[in-house]
């Protein structure tokens, strides 16, 4: 084995072309601006923030099917992002990508045996009889029958339609799986299938997840580590236990006081820490710490200073000047 | 694995080992319309390939002119009467069906698959390449089509180095048209397959197959092109009706399919001055471009019926 982790982000920024106006250039809309993080295999990280902040563009980056500004993509040592994009297909079978609308992932037009063996055939996996052998095979470890392969995608409920997204990923034998929001879109039974089946195949195939959601209560079932985002940036990250337990983050805060919790009485007498205004643009972030706009805590010094990472303890980072107020003022439970 | 899940059996009494292109069929034949105008269209072919033994067989001949018997009724030497140079009308039709199906066919194809690959590139690539062939398209279409069609059908092609026979024989003469029409024919096609690969090339399923490491011709060939199948089909059968009426435009303008040689649209068009003497001469060809153009939407149909996985009742 090679030293170091098994990927490494190291300051990744994706910045879009801003939509000029009638002045000319519009700037850079800065989805991801310095966003860094390590995961060994086997493990999850979840990546958690409203829309818009940056995550799936983050995930997105890591496969390369958005071309990053800057910044350092390490897998076992190997800095991918400066590979040409005629290299990228060796690539490819290392890292896969499962998508929140498994529906529009799939294509209308092709069966589903199809579009497993899609790129079974690409990277010429498994060949000639093997391959039938190959997608019965990954059908049935995902739960479906063998008569699935013969399906269209509209004939696939959602639940389905996901687990063939699942079992098209798989087919190369990847190492790393970005999940982006992949049970969003699923009704919540559904869901607890769909998560449980993820964690079943990363036990089995020592796979590394990256796990994008909006969702907390999966996150918090899934995730080994917890990365919250805001605006383009990790805001916050821990161990899943020391972000549920401890946040010091006010934006983790809020987002934690909005969990439903499932016990009616404990819900009435909770407090929430609601948030006012909207998400600031990421084309023009405020100056400093770009959380101050809507932070409950804000202090003059906020709009001065980029507050960097603090760490609290060795693996439980937050970006914030004012960690202690924020853990005295402001409580969820 | 405790989850697995039992499939139900298949819509529209599929077996699962049925081939992609017997499942096609299948739902084509499901399609009434389309199928009926398959066997119209067949009829018609037979029809016109059955011009020389019916010729031989009846001792008539589709050029050979006799002017002491213009304009006569129906009868059994002439089975549809005579035009009005004397030829026997139901030969003419039948050799003017051959070239006219065939130059509706061919120049359709040609013009359709360089239009279908032009709009492909332009639309799936985007940028530069996308302005530069968008704007050769619409270079051709801001042309003035009758200067065009003159100055194209005026080309001396022994200039270009074939023999003056090659250059003046019929079938110079037939390729010419086909190459004419499909040259100015194609923009319709290549700006709707643009627009169409813009929006399915933004879908998921695409950045999903990027993500597996599929290649550029790869998705075009694979995810792009069978989705947009349908407008593609639409505009192909529209297309074939509107060639072959354009030919007889060319025709009429003295280019392509000359006189004596029939061809469904130089013999409407010739019937046009003596519609109030012989009105049968026009009805003739028109009824079968008509009835060709009709055939050929519903198959359109029938095969976007086909090719489309969800159509299954």
């Amino acid at each position: 084995m090679t030293a170091g982790p098994f990927i490494e982000v190291k300051d990744l920024k994706v910045h879009f072309p801003a939509p000029k106006n009638l002045f000319g250039s519009g700037g850079a809309i800065k989805a991801v601006d310095g966003v860094s993080f390590t995961l060994e295999r086997g493990r999850t990280l979840g990546l958690v923030g409203e829309s818009g902040c940056g995550k799936s563009t983050t995930g997105y980056s890591i496969l390369r099917l958005i071309e990053p500004t800057s910044g350092q993509i390490l897998i076992e040592g190997q800095d991918i992002l400066q590979l040409p994009q005629s290299q990228l297909r060796p690539l490819r079978r290392r890292m896969q990508i499962i998508f929140q609308d498994a529906g529009a992932s799939l294509d209308p037009r092709m069966p589903v045996g199809d579009l497993i063996s899609e790129a079974l055939e690409i990277h010429g996996l498994w060949p000639g009889a093997d391959r039938r052998r190959r997608v019965r095979k990954l059908l049935d470890l995902v739960g479906l029958s063998t008569q699935h392969a013969e399906r269209y995608p509209h004939e696939l409920s959602g639940g389905q339609a996901q687990r063939v997204a699942i079992c098209r990923a798989l087919a190369v034998e990847p190492q790393l799986i970005v999940c982006d929001e992949p049970v969003s879109a699923l009704d919540v039974s559904v869901q607890a299938q769909i998560v449980n089946l993820l964690q079943d195949l990363q036990k089995e195939l020592n796979l590394a997840y990256i796990f994008i959601s909006h969702d907390l209560s999966v996150v918090r079932h899934v995730s080994d580590e917890i990365a919250v985002m805001y605006l383009g940036r990790i805001v916050e990250k821990a161990d899943r236990k020391r972000i549920f337990e401890g946040a010091a983050h006010p934006y983790s805060r809020s987002l934690l006081s909005a969990v439903s919790i499932p016990d009616p009485d404990v819900e009435q007498r909770r407090r929430r820490i609601i948030l006012s205004g909207d998400l600031p643009s990421p084309a023009n972030p405020p100056s400093g710490c770009r959380f101050r706009t809507r932070c409950p805590i804000v202090e003059e010094d906020c709009a001065l200073h980029d507050p960097p990472t603090r760490l609290l303890e060795p693996t439980h980072g937050a970006a914030c000047l004012h960690i202690q107020k924020s853990q005295e003022l402001l409580k969820w439970t | 694995m405790s989850l697995a899940e039992k499939a139900p059996p298949l819509a529209g009494g599929r077996a699962a080992s049925d081939s992609i292109w017997a499942l096609r069929w299948k739902r084509f034949r499901q399609h009434r319309g389309g199928v009926a105008s398959l066997v119209v269209l067949a009829l018609l072919a037979a029809f016109c390939l059955a011009a020389g033994p019916l010729e031989t067989l009846r001792g008539v001949d589709a050029v050979q002119t006799d002017l002491f018997k213009r304009y006569e009724p129906p009868s059994a030497e002439h089975w549809l009467g005579t035009d009005d140079a004397g030829r026997d009308e139901l030969a003419r039709l039948m050799r003017g069906g051959q070239i006219s199906l065939l130059v509706g066919l061919l120049a359709t194809v040609i013009g359709g698959v360089f239009g279908v690959t032009l709009g492909l590139l332009a639309g799936y690539f985007g940028g530069r390449l996308d302005s530069a062939l968008m704007r050769f398209t619409d270079g051709m279409i801001a042309l003035p089509l009758l200067p065009l069609l003159i100055v194209l059908g005026a080309i001396d092609l022994t200039k270009l180095g074939f023999s003056p026979d090659t250059a003046h024989s019929p079938s110079m003469s037939f390729w010419r048209i086909i190459v004419i029409i499909a040259l100015v024919d194609w923009t319709a096609i290549a700006r709707l397959v643009r627009a169409s690969t813009l929006s399915v090339k933004e879908r998921e399923f695409v950045l999903a197959s990027r993500a597996g490491g599929a290649g550029h011709l790869h998705i075009m060939a694979a995810h792009i092109l069978p989705n947009i199948i349908t407008p593609i089909i639409v505009a192909f059968t529209l297309t074939v009706g509107r060639v072959i009426l354009f030919e007889s435009v060319l025709s009429f303008l003295g280019f392509g399919v000359t006189p004596p040689t029939p061809s469904w649209g130089n013999m409407l068009n010739n019937a046009q001055e003596l519609v109030t003497v012989a009105p049968a001469l026009a009805i003739y060809p028109g009824l079968l471009i008509f009835i060709t153009v009709i055939a050929v939407n519903f198959l359109g149909d029938a095969m976007q019926h086909a090719f489309d996985p969800r159509s299954e009742e």
